[in-house]
């Protein structure tokens, strides 16, 4: 036994160390004979407190340990950890000295199982926007036909607002494209993403909002993973289109918006509508327009047609009364000729100007005049009187 | 201080082409549907053609417009072209 170790020089009353002395050296020994390493256990009594520090326990079988997750480590993880769920904890083994007990602190903390915290970090945000009912497929909004302007927002550097810029302004030049740029990825993205959306609500005249970025990992998608970017997408005024560059997850941006796509252009094809086709629309207006008024004067023109034949009708109608009206007059006028009284027998004599000879004194001897009978002219001379 | 408040009253006064189709429409539907007289499709056709032909023209003419917006320490936005 040596002397010199002050473990042992307390091996008699009048040694005797202050808790502070055994706590302090006690922390010493185990911070000493224990480096940072990791352990596996169940979480039990978790508790985060209003410090944004999480307290709980680590157990097994047989044995638990309590731990600390400090602010500025636990802040980098989704979501805290659930009473229960097994986990693996990166934790420097230490002595609390306040309250003489041993404990772990945490510095990084991974779940076992599939997906682990990002996965109950996802399906926690996703519920309580099922709650305020921003996941009902009702309340997706048509996307307007043709755009005037389209919000892009993403990065400024990135390939995705390239791509939508080469995407759009091909398909429909007609929109003016503002792009509003954030980061989209790292820490403080999601604070970044929704203050541009909330800079969106303040342009006038946006149709259609287009919020992405580029494919990547999934921490690096994350960022559209946060219900505080959800909420604001699902907040604003206009159709959105989210492209969060990932064929296989769904982010809870993907899930508010109204249309999802698979990538950036095929965003901005959902977003616009194609010139050409646009332009084969307008030539078949065009010509329906044709055919519209061709069909309509011909229906005019058949109309017009029907009311000649009444009309013709009623005009033969009466032509026809006013002929048999003069055939009438003129068989009276036939009974009342001279010719008629000639037929009959009588003749009628005339002087050579014409005058009709009616008595005896007219018709003196010799004179020559002319005698008209039912067939024709007589010349004849007075013999006597 | 809105970007576009201006470009947005300049297209309010004049139609939008989402307007000046859904008009163009009506307009076919009407002549094909209605029973009009002559000088009432003749004038349906008549703004018919003229909003395609300015439809058209719209098409014929736009260039694509890139702009990127920011907003300033103040909160004012500030919008600069884009065109790459």
């Amino acid at each position: 036994m040596g002397h010199g170790l002050d473990l042992f020089s307390a091996l008699a009353p009048e040694g005797a160390w202050s808790v502070t002395e055994l706590t302090r050296r006690a922390r010493a020994v185990v911070e000493g004979g224990l480096a940072p390493l990791w352990v596996r256990g169940e979480v039990s009594g978790f508790k985060a407190w209003q410090s944004g520090h999480w307290y709980f326990a680590l157990r097994d079988r047989t044995a638990q340990v309590r731990c600390v997750m400090f602010q500025k480590d636990n802040r980098r993880l989704p979501a805290p950890p659930g009473d229960g769920m097994q986990v693996f904890a990166f934790a420097r083994p230490t002595v609390w000295e306040e309250k003489g007990e041993f404990r772990l602190t945490v510095v990084d903390l991974l779940s076992t199982e599939a997906g682990g915290l990002w996965q109950r970090a996802f399906e926690r945000a996703k519920a309580a926007l099922a709650k305020d009912g921003l996941l009902d497929p009702a309340r997706k909004r048509r996307l307007p036909p043709y755009p005037r302007r389209i919000a892009v927002v993403t990065s400024p550097d990135g390939a995705a607002v390239r791509d939508i810029m080469v995407v759009a302004s091909r398909r429909w030049p007609l929109a003016e494209l503002l792009v509003i740029p954030t980061r989209v990825q790292g820490e403080g993205a999601e604070a970044e993403i929704c203050a541009a959306l909330a800079l969106v609500t303040r342009l006038s005249g946006v149709d259609v909002t287009i919020i992405g970025r580029g494919g990547g990992s999934r921490e690096d998608l994350w960022t559209f993973n946060h219900e505080r970017v959800a909420r604001a997408v699902a907040a604003l005024p206009v159709p959105v289109i989210s492209a969060v560059g990932h064929e296989t997850d769904v982010t809870l941006c993907d899930l508010v918006a109204d249309v999802r796509a698979a990538t950036p252009s095929a965003a901005a094809e959902a977003a616009t509508p194609d010139r050409a086709e646009v332009l084969g629309m307008l030539e078949h207006l065009g010509a329906r327009l044709a055919r519209g008024l061709v069909s309509r004067s011909g229906r005019v023109a058949e109309r017009l047609d029907r009311t000649f034949d009444r009309l013709g009708a009623v005009l033969a109608r009466r032509l026809e009364r006013h002929r048999d009206a003069l055939a009438g007059l003129a068989g009276r006028l036939d009974a009342l000729s001279p010719l008629r009284i000639l037929e009959r027998g009588y003749a009628l004599a005339t002087d050579e100007r014409g005058r009709v000879l009616k008595r005896v004194a007219q018709l003196t001897p010799g004179l020559a005049f002319e005698l008209r009978v039912t067939d024709g002219r007589v010349a004849a001379r007075v013999v006597d009187t | 201080m809105a970007p576009g408040g201006a470009a947005s009253k300049g297209a309010r006064s004049a139609p939008s082409f989402a307007e000046q189709v859904e008009r163009l429409e009506e307009i076919v539907r009407r002549l094909e549907g209605e029973d009009l007289d002559l000088d009432a499709a003749l004038a349906l056709f008549e703004e018919g053609i003229e909003r395609l032909r300015q439809a058209r023209e719209r098409l014929a003419a736009a260039e694509a417009q890139v702009k990127q917006v920011i907003a300033d320490q103040a909160g004012n936005l500030q919008v600069e072209d884009l065109n790459r």
